[in-house]
């Protein structure tokens, strides 16, 4: 067993550093394909919460409730072991990437009715008295108008997916922590502990850092502006 | 035959009784101001004709046509405008882009079109020198000018008002009535829910008094403010002219 400061330990994962950024590339690979399944299912059913009608929200919040209610571990088993006991198992990879974006999907679904419901009420029906229907409501009038409150809340779902990728450890994913952790634990590649968790934290940290970083400076910066507009001539309310 | 058509219309908010049997023609080219005090349905009345408001029970009528909520899209865009007390202009679209968004994108006008029919509009409403600023950077008084502008840009023959002058500093709300006084020389059908008695005695063809979702009474302002018949109305009006 290699300590901390041990420089074989940390000669060891340079010689291995290809493991690293494999896990590094399939993380990246996991969250994108995830990402995009977790925006389709977030406008779904973020659109569906703000439809208006009862039996659409209720099925938005049920599958938001359930989710979000549950461990996004146990979500990945079951999903693996449903899948692989029907009979036609797709993989880690594509479990891994079902499970994520499913889970995501509902943080996501949140952010965007919350975004929704920021527009006042007034909007849809300045657009509905025009003769907009529900698509050309929310292209030109809507979602223009929450998408800056969307946005930096989003990003922060992003940050939260790319290192929930690391879940796929239990259903031994190749993701970079799951690497990392059969690094450690390798016969040959074995023992560098502390060294390896610090590499890889480090490298999960290099990618979310900047982005949560660039979402709450983005948040600040909204609300300043919002506070300068009010301040400068909003209308007077009655 | 009548423009706007309100037949038996009934609304209920889960168990609250708002429209009670509202019955109500208003022929065309007819300007027809809403009294009556605060909850009695005037808005809810309104809404209706270009169901914003969905009727509980009973029928609408828009220019021989009845409304209902798989034609509303294609009936409200041919012949209904609104402007709300509110304004809401769309804050993320020039004073231009908000009055040129419909016609272009509803109306099948070109981009020239639609510009040229705004700034004749912005004319009217006396506002042609802020077609490139952004809503929120103008007053009250003005948003609201350029909301009607926006009404008149896609031409319908209706145009639906739900007290346009409420939000309003009282140094503002005449140059808003002024452009209402402006319009109602021209043939569109107006329904107005105001308290601007002024203005019903000068524009109006016909007051109507609602009273707990019901129409109380209804004839000329001459009638209204010379010899209401119901106390309802006496009351009301000897709260609001002072
Ligand atoms: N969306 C709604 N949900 C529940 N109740 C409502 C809703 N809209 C209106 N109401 C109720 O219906 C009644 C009539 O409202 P409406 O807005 O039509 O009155 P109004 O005559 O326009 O009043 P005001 O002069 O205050 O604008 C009121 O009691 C109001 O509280
Ligand atoms: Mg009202």
């Amino acid at each position: 067993m290699s300590g901390l400061f041990s420089p074989r330990a940390w000669n060891k994962i340079w010689i291995y550093r290809g493991t690293f950024l494999l896990g590094l590339l399939n993380t990246l690979k996991t969250a994108l394909v995830a990402l995009l399944l977790a925006l389709a299912l977030g406008i779904i059913f973020g659109l569906l919460a703000t439809s208006g009608k009862k039996v659409l929200k209720a099925i938005s919040r049920v599958y938001v409730e359930v989710i979000q209610n549950t461990p996004v571990l146990l979500q990945m088993c079951f999903l693996y072991y449903a899948l692989a006991f029907s009979g036609h198992s797709p993989g880690i990879i594509v479990t891994g990437i079902l499970a994520l974006g499913i889970y995501t999907g509902a943080y996501m679904a949140e952010v965007i009715r919350a975004g929704i419901e920021s527009v006042p009420k007034g909007q849809f029906e300045a657009a509905q008295s025009q003769g907009f229907g529900y698509v050309g409501q929310m292209y030109y009038i809507i979602i223009p108008q929450s998408i800056k409150v969307i946005l930096p809340p989003m990003t922060n779902v992003i940050v939260n997916m790319i290192k929930n990728t690391s879940c796929l450890y239990i259903v031994g994913g190749a993701d970079l922590l799951s690497l990392t952790y059969s690094f450690v634990t390798g016969e040959n590649t074995g023992g560098s502990y502390a060294p390896a968790y610090i590499v890889c934290g480090a490298i999960f940290f290099i990618i979310c850092f900047p982005l949560s970083t660039f979402a709450s400076m983005w948040e600040t910066s909204l609300k300043k502006r919002e506070q300068k507009a009010f301040q400068s001539g909003a209308p007077k309310e009655a | 035959m009548a423009m706007i058509k309100l037949e038996n219309v009934n609304k209920y908010f889960g168990d609250l009784h708002v429209l009670k049997d509202v019955n109500l023609e208003v022929s065309e080219g007819e300007k027809l101001v809403i009294i009556g005090p605060s909850g009695s349905g005037k808005s809810t009345t309104v809404r209706c004709m270009n169901f914003l408001e969905k009727p509980s029970s009973g029928h609408v009528y828009i220019d021989g046509q009845e409304l209902t909520s798989k034609n509303k899209t294609k009936v409200v865009r041919d012949s209904t405008s609104m402007v709300f007390q509110q304004f809401n202009l769309y804050p993320h679209m020039t004073v231009l882009k908000n009055l040129t968004l419909a016609p272009t994108k509803l109306h099948h006008k070109s981009k020239k079109e639609a510009e040229e029919l705004a700034y004749h509009y912005l004319d009217i409403v006396g506002l042609k020198d802020k077609a490139d600023v952004y809503p929120t950077t103008l007053s009250g008084g003005q948003q609201q000018r350029i909301a009607i502008a926006r009404a008149l840009c896609s031409q319908s023959k209706i145009i639906l008002f739900d007290e346009p002058t409420s939000a309003l500093d009282p140094e503002t709300i005449q140059e808003v009535l002024d452009v209402m006084i402006k319009l109602a020389k021209e043939n569109i059908t107006m329904v107005v829910v105001t308290h601007e008695m002024g203005f019903a005695r000068q524009v109006a063809d016909r007051v109507v008094f609602m009273a707990d979702g019901q129409i109380i009474e209804s004839g000329t302002p001459e009638h209204f403010f010379t010899n209401p018949e119901s106390d309802r109305v006496k009351q009301f009006l000897g709260k609001i002219i002072r």
